[in-house]
């Protein structure tokens, strides 16, 4: 490829954009407040009397400053997504509309209940369709996040286990499990006791009933689990965790697979945290927000962390406090967070379940199943799968089929950005080697998974055949290239800073 | 079903290439039978017109703040959002990608979190911030368990002016994390002496400024009593717009800052989702909890950004991470980045004195109006009105009167006979002479 070097710097539409502090500067704002005279300060001897060193920039420079940066970004608007466990799914644009009506977006969480009726109705409607979709009596609905899902869900757990005398020692968590639920059951003071996968991909069902005890308090399993599979025991796990005298928690993320097919709840599982961000579309954002909402039997219901809305003759209301001690009903452990959790998250979830009805939820389920399925069955002889199918809404390959080629699966994933493709899920979940777990969504038309599939053959006979090279220098079509990671991690750099001036004397 | 694409025919299709006859036969294994087939009866899907009718009519049924007079902020503030903001943070490109693991085609992202990290850095005083955390109750969590990490105690000491809910996640964290939280008593209206309760087991020590009750403080002292015994200071702030006006934190011997970022660029939007501000000094950078952007070079060496000292990360460390934190809050810090640089300095410092202005015109006006009286010697655009009666009773009738008037205490302290009479008011760049004379005329009649 020839090397083009502008004189701008700019190369077409890709614009290089330097740092708001490179172009900012303290005198500027494109915001128009008065300046006001303070005659009368309240502020005492804390206020501020050195300079900040924000820069400014007036409306039209921010414009462009974030436009330019925002196309530098792969996003699901721009083509397939399949980051495995992510659930890219599309993110309809009437659940934003919906989100910046005046009535939910400008009120506040501490205004009287008689004046948020609406706002109450919309968290209880919403709680309603979780617990329905999945089976379950109770529901926790502030968690921010999966991981906070998770972290609420093992809470509630070992206080109900502490309310029957002793909070037990040990959590297990197979080995494909996503980090967070290793993390999440440490933060809950629990041993984390790794349970193996089988040669199905699914966890070694033996090596889990061995390693229960008395001193067992829960296990994570995510199902369908991280390779993708339905973990098909699970009504016989869920027996003998309880047999044991311990809870089974269910990592939703891959709820999308099961919505409208399947109620958890009908399975023996305990409580299971549903990301909104995930099966019910609400927009990544490049990292958040999320919700987290954790449904649960009743029985643990009764620990659930607070606040909770309630229903009654009078309207509903939001209960932010135990009642007080000894009260067994409101025996809730304490808040989590701020306020009633992620409501303007909770609006779009809502507009979308409407949207789709039960009939079309399960149609979800029936097409992100599907649209794996297909890409499996058509790309199983050019790249290798680990273990056989049917899958559910994603499907793992590893790296079988690039050996001897000198390829990796970090190459191949870069060589997939070239193609104008997110790279799916690499290196995760750990069991296989050299993963690349790729998860479609029902997002996608027949005709561009059929583009994909194409792109993928044609990329995995390049790598066969010798072009090692090319996937070694890849991606090259990128505003940047490969990125010094080691770098970066060496020597930290986490912000700007002024060029060094000359030392002037203080 | 218009976000669905496939046609009967292309399903058929894709069955085929499969080598199935039917759907199910892929959800072999997995246990339908139990699935009512219509939940919630006969639901169907609906169009785009009925759906939006429905949840409009729920909208409906609040009283939103704009369309009264609104005096409410205790942790969550009411301010302008410029037309540009939602309007950029609504490009797709940002709107629908995921967290930047994939640098070459999220520098976007990244770059924006870099020029945030350095914000938050600035505004606070602190040498380094992350990507974001959930919020400032979550965040405050996160902080006195890094502080305990850091100084390999587990004291922490929380300050009666803290946020409530703050205080709350705190010590629900407390509970399974193990370490020991001594909250100091919440009355405003008794000194607090937080140095005397510092010694060589305390962690931390966590105080808001301005308090939950609005008052401003020199943490100078505070900070030198923490660092005599080897203790953190950390401090929270609530209102970020405050920063505009008062000495940084960091200025004041914070080591760690954390906050409530809502205030810029995002809705009040009844309580979520809002953004968990986090920053600390550099030398504590690798025990923080959170996503890091780190600047960097690519193989041409061209500079570039990328999510960096992951090893401190769950999908790294598992059980040995700093945090089990993934998803941020990554759309609300482009909010709050956005905004501030449209505001720029200049414009920061403008909006913090106009919020000021407007409370001390309040302040003026309300103060001793039937009995009620100002019990703050210092505040920036919040204070605490103390009533002659229950403050819960005199929400409701100025409600009544068509005035959003204020937090009584007691709703987030329920119970404590001291505080029953305790009106957290608010006043910011939106509060207008009308509003002011709105809840006074209320105040006069509720109050006579």
């Amino acid at each position: 490829m020839t090397e083009i070097t502008t004189h701008s710097g700019h190369r077409g539409l890709d614009m290089a954009e330097p740092l708001i502090f490179e172009q900012g500067a303290s005198g500027r704002s494109g915001v128009d407040w008065p300046e006001v005279e303070l005659r009368n300060s309240r502020i005492g001897a804390a206020a501020r009397k050195r300079s900040i060193g924000l820069p400014g920039l007036s409306e039209p420079e921010a414009v462009r400053h974030y436009v330019r940066l925002s196309q530098k970004n792969y996003a699901i608007d721009l083509g397939l997504y399949p980051l495995g466990s992510c659930t890219m799914k599309h993110n309809p644009r009437l659940n934003e509309k919906v989100a910046r009506l005046p009535g939910f977006a400008d009120i506040h969480p501490l205004q009287p209940m008689s004046t948020v009726q609406g706002a109450l109705e919309m968290i209880d409607t919403l709680a309603s369709w979780l617990k329905g979709l999945t089976g379950f009596d109770s529901i926790a609905m502030s968690p921010a996040a999966g991981a906070h899902g998770e972290l609420c869900g093992l809470m509630t757990i070992r206080a109900a286990l502490e309310a029957m005398g002793n909070a037990r020692e040990r959590v297990l968590v197979p080995d494909s499990a996503h980090g967070t639920n290793p993390a999440t059951a440490a933060l809950c003071g629990y041993r984390i006791d790794a349970v193996p996968s089988n040669e199905r991909g699914r966890i070694d069902k033996a090596a889990l009933l061995e390693k229960l005890g008395p001193d067992v308090a829960a296990i994570m399993l995510t199902n369908p689990n991280t390779c993708g599979l339905f973990e098909e025991d699970i009504v016989e796990i869920a027996e003998a965790v309880h047999a044991a005298g311990a809870y089974f928690y269910c990592d939703g993320a891959n709820f999308n697979a099961l919505v409208g097919k399947v109620r958890p709840g009908d399975l023996g599982i305990d409580a299971m945290h549903l990301n909104l961000h995930k099966t019910f579309s609400t927009p990544h954002g490049g990292g958040g927000p999320g919700a987290g909402p954790v449904v649960m039997t009743a029985e643990l219901g009764r620990f659930a962390p607070l606040p909770h809305v309630i229903k009654s003759d009078d309207g509903y209301t939001i209960v932010e406090h135990n009642a007080g001690e000894g009260d067994r009903a409101t025996n809730h452990l304490g808040r989590m967070r701020s306020f009633h959790g992620q409501a303007g998250v909770f609006v779009r979830a809502l507009t979308y379940i409407l949207s789709h009805g039960s009939d079309g939820l399960r149609k979800i389920s029936e097409d992100a199943v599907l649209n794996a399925n297909y890409i499996a069955a058509r790309l199983k002889d050019d790249l290798s799968v680990p273990y056989p199918g049917p899958y559910m809404h994603e499907v793992l390959f590893d790296d079988t089929f690039l050996n001897g080629t000198d390829v990796t699966t970090l190459d191949f994933a870069k060589a997939m950005i070239d193609e104008g493709y997110h790279p799916a899920t690499i290196y995760f979940p750990l069991v296989v080697h050299g993963a690349l777990l790729t998860e479609p969504t029902e997002s996608e038309s027949k005709q561009s998974l059929d583009q994909f599939i194409e792109t993928l053959k044609a990329l995995a006979a390049d790598a066969k055949s010798g072009k090692a090279e090319m996937f070694k220098n890849a991606p090259v079509l990128t505003p940047v290239r490969r990125l010094d990671e080691t770098r970066a991690a060496r020597q930290p750099v986490l912000r700007w800073r002024p060029a060094a001036l000359p030392e002037a004397a203080e | 079903m218009r976000y669905l694409p496939h046609t009967e025919t292309e399903r058929g299709e894709m069955l085929a290439a499969i080598g199935v006859a039917h759907i199910d036969e892929l959800f072999a294994g997995v246990p339908t039978g139990s699935m009512p087939r219509e939940l919630f009866g006969p639901s169907t899907h609906k169009g785009e017109a009925e759906v939006e009718r429905i949840m409009s009519a729920m909208a409906a049924k609040n009283t939103t703040a704009g369309s009264v007079p609104f005096f409410l902020g205790g942790g969550a503030y009411r301010h302008h959002i410029p037309a540009a903001v939602d309007h950029l943070i609504q490009r797709s490109e940002f709107l629908t990608s995921y967290t930047p693991y994939q640098p070459e085609i999220s520098q976007g992202t990244l770059q924006m979190l870099f020029e945030f990290q350095t914000q938050v850095a600035l505004l606070t005083g602190m040498d380094a911030a992350n990507a974001s955390m959930y919020d400032g109750a979550s965040a405050c969590a996160e902080a006195v368990m890094m502080a305990n990490r850091v100084t390999r105690r587990k004291k922490a000491i929380l300050s009666g002016g803290l946020h409530p809910q703050y205080r709350e996640a705190t010590v629900t964290q407390s509970h399974y994390t193990e370490f020991e939280v001594h909250a100091a008593p919440q009355n405003p209206l008794e000194a607090e002496d937080l140095a005397a309760l510092i010694d060589d087991q305390t962690s931390c020590v966590v105080v808001q400024n301005p308090d939950f009750f609005g008052r401003i403080k020199d943490l100078k002292k505070i900070a030198g009593a923490c660092h005599a015994l080897g203790a953190l200071l950390i401090v929270a702030v609530a209102e970020v717009v405050s920063l505009g006006a008062l000495a940084s934190p960091g200025e004041m011997g914070a080591d760690i800052v954390i906050g409530e970022g809502q205030s810029l660029g995002n809705p009040l939007g009844f309580g979520g989702p809002y953004l968990g501000l986090f920053a600390a000094r550099s030398k504590f950078v690798r025990q923080m909890p959170g996503r890091l952007c780190g600047e960097t070079v690519d193989q041409d060496g061209a500079r570039g950004f990328v999510l960096t000292l992951s090893t401190r990360e769950q999908h790294i460390r598992r059980e040995k991470a700093t945090s089990n934190i993934c998803t941020n809050s990554g759309l609300c810090a482009l909010a709050f980045s956005i905004h501030l640089t449209l505001l720029g300095e200049v414009g920061l410092t403008r909006l913090a004195r106009l919020n000021h202005a407007n409370a001390v015109k309040l302040a003026d006006r309300v103060d001793g109006i039937g009995g009620a009286e100002v019990i703050n010697d210092t505040f920036f655009n919040e204070f605490t009105l103390r009533l002659p009666q229950p403050a819960e009773q005199v929400a409701n009738e100025l409600t009544a009167r068509g005035v959003l008037g204020g937090i009584p205490v007691s709703r987030l302290y329920p119970g404590e006979a001291a505080l029953e009479n305790l009106l957290l008011v608010t006043a910011t760049e939106l509060t207008m002479e009308d509003d002011i004379e709105a809840l006074a005329g209320a105040l006069n009649r509720v109050l006579a």
